[in-house]
């Protein structure tokens, strides 16, 4: 089978040639054409089948005729250059980058177009007189690179990006290097005419050097442990401004009586490694978004149905906060249901993947509500809206305080532990020490109590951390395991508690198993069931048609699709009724199995049996589980109903516990509950409606078919067909930790050799001057080590998947 | 021997500019998007395949 030249996939129903060229649907082949016709074809030159087949979009962004919308989009709006930065999830490759960049040659409208790949994004200057917003978004359309435009576009314009700790790790970096520089005639205390000339001028220019370094490299030191201070926590910062304070006031009062160089290169490389310490560990996704609310999923606009002052119905666009309880919407296939409402017109198909999980699609008649987040598959629906949009079913889950306070707090408590005792055995050691010498010989009293607290300062200690969290940061990122940041890890290693959701998260939503039972269908009847399928357009029969085989398809004399029910069709003179139980057995009272999905058939009056639909589960979840739950406990949270209960009870160990019929509010306050009985609880989730779940657990994990698609605010977002290997991540982690315990043993061993120095008063610049950098880059080599060897041992899983 | 002064007000003020340069190329987002520039910088040499000889194809307006 041939594929696609545009996008790679298999040519399947419609194979087109076009070219010499072979494309999978019509779809793709008007993308090369427009490309062809602009001679825009390198794009194919750079990428072997690079494309992406485009969306229908037809009438979804019509919103942005309105001017107040398109507005807000906007970045910059004058005369006739406009600016707008628009997410587009599909770009992935460098042909992506080359054909958005080179917008200017589909549309003379287009003044230049800049792609920032790693964020996805691309910022389109263009002249509105040219081309409309509209237009521009339309036109991106047609060649498959949709632009995602949410709500959330709406409510935030500029996000300032924080950038000072680049600028303090630049000026610390400048001030080591040019302090090593000074420093180093009077390292070897020559006695020479010419040093002893400019040493002065040298130790002021360091000098002069230092102070951006401690007052604003250095600043977040200073109040990260006053902070801790006032809140009674001795945390790592407080030795280390402890140490900043120290160097600099002895070094400055050195310099200014006279008494030696001062320690200035020792003090600026200690804020400059730190620094690089802090900056390694700030790895982030920036195209994965760990912070998305309901808004990000919901659209801008939807279409209103008012009526005029001729009684006569008119559609507008209208921003979605804008609609009250009451207001009749338009919603198209393909749009999402913004808001609580009842369906007062058409044929509800929709599709509540979103929220739930669930992928099989709910049909609704008119009459029934309908809640936000559900998708409509199908016809055009009217709905009225019963509430506002912020305080639908779902959305009223953000109100929940666990959305507004920050998770901060748990973090770093292993280094803060740590921290603890070596400050008080540091401040300890100055003491006595001071005090030794105050008796012996009080002239070097002062000296040796500064001199302990600069070695002591815990320089090695405090990069250990950032450099193993950061470094697994990355071994999981390769590994398809995205963290927020590198803290996760530590509270991950900490679990005792795991929750999962089951639709979505342990069942595979692209995969649907179907079973038969019932009386063998001979081949006439299996030719009239696919034909009649092929005919229908309701999910379940395109399902069901995609498996069954297609050889014999016949005309049908008959068709009928009865919305709710099922089909009958005829051909030949049999017939076949294909639908629901009670459609399909017309004497039926009451159906048996409400727990699950079935299609029933019958042939010529006479039931034959049904297809059962069933979510599969994802392979190797037993031996998962029965991983897992040796050192921890286990739950399975599920919205759906009990239906699959005794098969999972099956399929997992039996410690599992399983809850089902849990509202988003209740799987927020179990986790809540686990967490009062002092568990460590990791939630793996992946729908809205585990939103409030993941953000209450200590450890909230999305898991997600494909990681540009939104996933709800968590700490971490796991590739799906990753969710097996959960056990190698955990045991990294426990690993890792392990790594930041060994590198504080090896830094104590410097931090002795430095005090032996410093206690007996020995302690010359040089030494500090060698002992610091020396002590710092093992310990990084060493963790960096440590942590890649330890993730070699997830490298072998990643062959087997 | 004093020319001392002269080599290091100029290593200093060497120093600094470069300092100042980088200081400005992150105030500009230079270091925003370490990736994309990588790939761009392939594409300029390469030139839109003139099959056809339209004329406003031949101008080369790739990216800046």
């Amino acid at each position: 089978m041939s594929s696609c030249f545009h996008c790679g996939e298999e040519c399947k129903e419609e194979h087109l040639v076009f070219q010499e060229k072979d494309f999978c649907c019509h779809g793709c082949r008007t993308v090369f054409d427009i490309l062809n016709e602009s001679d825009l074809t390198y794009y194919y030159d750079l990428q072997e089948k690079p494309g992406i087949s485009p969306a229908a979009s037809e009438g979804k962004f019509d919103f942005l005729d309105n001017p107040e919308i398109a507005e807000k989009l906007l970045e910059f709006n004058e005369n006739n250059t406009q600016i707008v930065n628009f997410l587009v999830p599909s770009m992935h490759c460098s042909s992506c980058i080359w054909v958005l960049e080179n917008l200017g040659k589909l549309n003379n409208g287009v003044k230049s177009a800049q792609v920032d790949f790693p964020k996805k994004t691309v910022r389109i200057s263009f002249s509105s007189e040219k081309i409309s917003l509209k237009e521009l978004v339309y036109l991106l359309s047609r060649i498959g690179y949709e632009p995602y435009i949410s709500l959330k576009d709406y409510d935030e314009k500029d996000h300032k990006i924080n950038r000072s700790l680049i600028y303090k790790l630049g000026v610390a970096g400048f001030a080591f290097g040019n302090v090593m520089f000074l420093s180093f005639p009077e390292y070897f205390e020559v006695k020479e005419f010419w040093l002893d000339q400019f040493k002065y001028l040298f130790r002021w220019l360091m000098f002069a050097f230092s102070l951006p370094v401690v007052f604003y490299s250095g600043s977040d030191y200073f109040i990260s442990a006053f902070k801790g201070l006032r809140a009674k926590i001795l945390n790592i910062d407080v030795p280390i401004a402890l140490g900043i304070a120290v160097l600099f006031i002895r070094s400055t009062t050195e310099i200014l009586l006279d008494l030696g160089t001062g320690f200035f290169d020792s003090l600026t490389g200690l804020v400059f490694f730190l620094l690089l310490g802090k900056f390694f560990q700030q790895k982030t996704y920036s195209y994965l978004s760990f912070e998305r609310d309901y808004k990000s999923y919901f659209p801008m606009a939807v279409t209103r149905l008012t009526k005029n002052s001729s009684k006569e119905t008119i559609e507008e666009q209208v921003q979605v906060y804008k609609i009250k309880s009451g207001d009749r919407i338009l919603i198209r296939n393909g749009e999402l249901i913004p808001i609580d409402a009842v369906l007062m017109k058409g044929e509800a198909n929709i599709d509540y993947s979103f929220v739930t999980g669930e992928a099989q699609a709910v049909r609704k008649e008119s009459g029934e509500t309908l809640y936000a987040g559900g998708r409509q598959q199908g016809g055009i629906l009217e709905i009225e809206a019963i509430k506002a949009i912020d305080q639908s079913y779902l959305t009223k889950l953000w109100s929940n305080e666990v959305f507004k306070k920050e998770k901060k707090g748990h973090f770093q408590s292993l280094i803060n532990q740590i921290s603890k005792r070596f400050t008080a055995g540091v401040l300890s050691i100055a003491f006595i020490a001071t005090l030794f010498w105050l008796v012996y010989d009080p002239s070097k009293a002062l000296n040796v109590f500064t001199a302990v607290l600069i070695i002591a300062c815990p320089c090695a200690i405090a990069l250990a951390t950032p450099f193993t969290l950061g470094n697994l940061l990355r071994i999981f990122g390769r590994n398809k395991f995205y963290l927020k940041e590198a803290g996760v890890i530590e509270q991950i290693a900490k679990i005792d508690c795991l929750v999962f959701d089951k639709t979505g998260t342990i069942t595979s939503n692209n995969k649907t198993e179907i079973f038969y039972e019932g009386l063998k269908l001979n081949a006439e009847e299996e030719s009239l069931l696919s034909s009649s399928l092929r005919a229908s357009g309701h999910p379940l029969s395109r399902q069901l048609y995609e498996i069954l085989d297609k050889n014999n398809i016949q005309s049908l004399d008959e068709f009928n699709e009865h919305t709710g029910k099922g089909i009958s069709a005829g051909s030949n003179g049999s017939k076949m009724k294909i639908g629901s139980e009670t459609f399909v057995k017309e004497n039926l009272t009451e159906t048996k199995e409400l727990n699950k999905t079935t299609v029933h058939i019958s042939s010529n009056e006479e039931y034959k049996g049904c297809y059962v639909f069933k979510n599969s589960y994802r392979e190797g979840l037993a031996d998962l589980f029965k991983e897992l739950g040796e050192n921890k406990q286990l739950f399975i949270l599920s919205g759906d109903n009990n239906g699959e209960k005794e098969r999972l009870e099956n399929m997992l160990p039996l410690n599992t516990k399983f809850y089902f019929n849990q509202k988003p509010d209740d799987k927020l306050n179990f986790i809540k509950k686990l967490q009062q009985e002092g568990k460590s609880v990791m939630m793996i989730g992946d729908g809205l409606n585990d939103a409030g779940a993941l953000a209450q657990s200590n450890v909230g994990i999305a898991v997600s078919e494909n990681i540009n698609v939104f996933s709800p605010a968590c700490d971490g977002i796991l590739e799906a067909s990753n969710l097996t290997r959960l056990n190698k991540y955990f045991q990294l982690s426990e690993k890792g930790i392990k790594i930041i315990k060994w590198s504080f043993a090896l830094s104590l061993c410097y931090n002795v050799i430095g005090l032996a120095f410093a206690v007996t008063g020995n302690l010359m610049p040089v030494i500090a001057a060698i002992l610091m950098p020396l002590s710092s880059i093992s310990i990084v080599s060493f963790t960096t080590l440590a942590t890649n060897l330890a993730g070699k041992k997830l490298k072998p899983g990643l062959a087997e998947t | 021997m004093n020319i001392i002064y002269l080599l290091l007000a100029l290593s200093v003020l060497v120093a600094l500019i470069f300092f100042i340069a980088f200081i400005f190329s992150v105030k500009k987002g230079q270091y925003d998007d370490v990736y994309t520039p990588s790939v761009r910088m392939l594409f300029d040499d390469e030139l839109v395949k003139p099959k056809s000889d339209k004329s406003n194809s031949t101008k080369n307006k790739k990216s800046n």
